[in-house]
């Protein structure tokens, strides 16, 4: 199975000729195989991959070194000339990639007061969820043009499909489609931040608590926000439920938007829906272990670890019309009329487009 | 007539190196300090006076001094010598009610000056990222030091609502760290290995004691032009430190301990006398904190000299290195790096390749 993959890896590595790739190709592979994922670490990043090495070297030497041969001969087969250019990029990489692991184990590296790890975000997270939302949900992204490319703006999103995936793919999305790479800083429940390695792996990638200073704060600093205002009411909805948006909370994003004169920029997710399909909520399980639901889906929690698998969807986030915040008098912000009316009109695009996009949409899987 | 400035806490480094710094003010005539031990250190040409301020004698020295400037500085979180908890606490708070009582009567008094602490807003994972002066804690600290700060923090503002003509300024310190250092949280991080919750990595601030010692000065003295140093402020080093980075760079590993059993080996360190790792310790090692400095900036015209990172560099100099120092764990870095190259022909390079890939791959 192997062999058969590690051709078509050889066949891109000479074509590419030692070149720069586009940055979406280095991790495209891994989702869907084993034979995908042996040959897509091979082309990533360094940086994304070093941190392990310094946990198991030996294990990784001895257990997987039959590959290592395979990708080791690769670069010989095109001839001399491909090798020497395609090993010096490898040795650029490896130097990076040292270089980066040296900076972590010492220390040496700035977090925001957010507790927001850039460099580990851009080398790491990033490239854990990009095979996720490239080749797995195949993330289609439509009207990144209406996100500024620099001043704070408010994205507003649906939210589904019962696990946040939906917001680690928009992230993905709109750091890798964006011209400026700008980074989403989206707010969270506060349950993230109550669960153990959650929390940090949050902090890092730059989500904070979804409360009007954290989102002010932020939107002050020029970041793109990312939220989601149905919370928990959107993500933990039954299947039959699907693309019915949920009430707005309490449209406080609306008033944060208003303080810091940061344009929205509603959002629609299709495809976030149906990878765990909830057919059931077990309350007082739910209730047991403090969370706002405990799904049951078809395969959850019937085939164990397997069955919180997500199904491969076929995702479309589409950015609408950014709605323009700066307009309105200060005192606006206290107005509870404009916010409702403002909370509406962002909810009404979000939920036109999501019919717009689910009429256009073939199959869900394809 | 000049000033004459009342000092408590004097027998802890701090409140020493600021009697010290205070007396060579120009404008300042006296410098009385005041404990309830004998300083191990020097106080310069300041009056020692040994009282305890959970004593009424304190309004009697308020009283024959003409004290026109009290700084409190004997709000604490660790014992000084023996004495435990319930000691810490009574010269905390019954020691602060004691100190405002004697300057609410005293008609000399002008301005009091409070060192109060971060640790007031609590830390738990539904508070916002950071802490501004006016945000309210979501949950009130249940015990231990901070509990102490939220109550004599209560008390001062009392005093401040009854004495309207008394400048009144608390100033919210992050944790104090230094080349002597005396908080709990430096007893932690001076541990050969630091126990961590397992999977939080929280944001930590720190201020350097120099810095500690230049804000009491602003704020112990006549405000100077555009600037208001009464009120509550917020005294933290730029930048944020998540404790991960701490250990990386003090060199010393950590050992993740699951949430429950942190307390048990809280407790455990206690009994060994290690340190004083307190629930409230531990929530803070959890969840983290950050405090906003715009206030200390814009208001009370403070510029720390010390950013985060710089004074825990100064304080991972001062305490040697640990069992992973950074130097060496780099050093072992560049050793990888250096392997591979020499050479530089083919198969060596593709056999980097491949040991990339085998890293890769995993």
């Amino acid at each position: 199975m192997a062999d058969a993959k590690v051709i078509p890896f050889d066949d891109d590595r000479s074509r590419s000729g030692g070149g720069a790739r586009p940055a979406r190709r280095r991790t495209g592979a891994g989702g869907s195989g084993r034979g995908d994922g042996s040959a897509a670490p091979v082309s990533a990043l360094p940086g994304a991959q070093v941190p392990e090495q310094g946990d198991v070297p030996s294990d990784a030497l001895s257990g997987l070194s039959p590959g290592a041969g395979e990708t080791g001969g690769g670069p010989g087969v095109p001839g001399p000339d491909e090798g020497r250019s395609s090993a010096g990029g490898w040795e650029r990489r490896i130097a990076g990639g040292l270089a980066f692991l040296r900076r972590r184990i010492t220390g040496d590296y700035d977090v925001d007061e957010f507790g927001y790890d850039r460099e580990l975000t851009d080398q790491v997270l990033m490239s854990a969820l990009r095979p996720l939302a490239d080749t797995y949900f195949r993330v289609e992204v439509k009207g990144i043009e209406n996100i500024p490319s620099d001043g704070g703006a408010l994205i507003v999103a649906n939210h589904s499909g019962t696990l946040p995936l939906d917001g680690l793919m928009l992230q993905v999305a709109v750091h890798d489609n964006h011209p400026a790479e700008r980074h989403l800083r989206l707010l969270a429940a506060d349950l993230v931040f109550h669960l153990p390695v959650v929390n940090e792996l949050a902090r890092k990638a730059g989500h904070t608590l979804a409360c009007a200073e954290d989102a002010q704060r932020l939107l002050e600093m020029g970041e793109i926000v990312g939220v989601m205002p149905e919370g928990f009411k959107g993500i933990g909805k039954p299947f039959g439920e699907r693309y019915k948006l949920q009430r707005f909370g309490r449209g406080g994003f609306v008033s944060t938007a208003l303080r810091a004169g940061a344009p929205i920029v509603p959002c629609s997710i299709v495809g976030a829906e149906e990878i765990y399909p909830m057919i059931g909520n077990a309350k007082t399980l739910a209730r047991l272990l403090g969370f706002p639901y405990f799904p049951i889906t078809p395969t959850f929690p019937w085939l164990g670890p397997l069955g919180a698998l997500p199904l491969p969807t076929k995702w479309t986030i589409q950015f609408g019309e950014p709605i323009p915040t700066d307009g309105y008098p200060p005192e606006a912000a206290e107005d509870p009329m404009l916010m409702f009316n403002l909370t509406d009109q962002v909810r009404e695009q979000i939920q036109h487009t999501l019919y717009k996009l689910l009429v256009q949409r073939r199959s869900v899987f394809f | 007539m000049g000033k004459v400035v009342l000092v408590t806490g004097v027998a802890r480094q701090l409140g020493g190196r600021f009697v010290r710094r205070v007396q060579r003010d120009p404008g300042v005539d006296r410098v009385i300090a005041v404990d309830a031990v004998v300083p191990p250190h020097r106080l310069g040409d300041a009056e020692f006076v040994r009282a305890d301020i959970r004593q009424s004698a304190i309004a009697r020295i308020l009283a024959e001094y003409a004290v026109d400037t009290v700084v409190h500085l004997d709000v604490s979180g660790k014992a000084l010598g023996a004495g435990g908890r319930t000691a810490i606490k009574e010269t905390n708070v019954i020691g602060t009610m004691q100190l405002l009582g004697a300057c609410q009567k005293s008609p000399t008094v002008q301005r009091l000056v409070v060192k109060s602490s971060t640790s007031v807003y609590g830390s738990a994972p539904r508070d916002p990222a950071v802490f501004t002066e006016t945000t309210p804690p979501k949950s009130l600290p249940s015990g231990g030091f901070a509990k102490d700060a939220v109550e004599v923090e209560g008390y001062v503002r009392g005093f401040a609502r009854r004495r309207p003509d008394v400048a009144v300024c608390v100033l919210r310190f992050a944790n104090i760290l230094g080349p002597h250092p005396d908080s709990p949280l430096a007893d932690y991080l001076s541990l050969p290995v630091l126990p961590t919750v397992f999977g939080y990595d929280p944001r930590l601030q720190f201020v350097h004691e120099d810095d500690v010692i230049d804000v009491l000065g602003i704020a112990a003295s006549e405000p100077r032009r555009g600037t208001l140093n009464s009120g509550t402020f917020n005294i933290a080093g730029d930048g944020v430190l998540l404790l991960s980075q701490c250990s990386r760079r003090l060199g010393r590993p950590t050992v993740p301990v699951l949430l429950p059993a942190v307390t048990w080996v809280g407790s455990a360190l206690r009994t060994i006398g290690m340190t004083d790792f307190s629930p409230e310790q531990i929530r803070l090692l959890t969840h983290g904190r950050v405090v906003s400095t715009v206030q200390m900036r814009e208001t009370l015209g403070f510029r720390p000299a010390f950013t985060t990172a710089e004074t825990f560099a100064e304080f991972a100099r001062s305490r040697g290195p640990g069992l992973l120092p950074p130097e060496t764990v780099g050093r072992a870095v560049d050793r990888l790096a250096a392997l591979p190259l020499p050479g530089g022909a083919g198969p060596r390079e593709r056999g980097a390749g491949a040991v990339q890939t085998t890293h890769g791959a995993r």
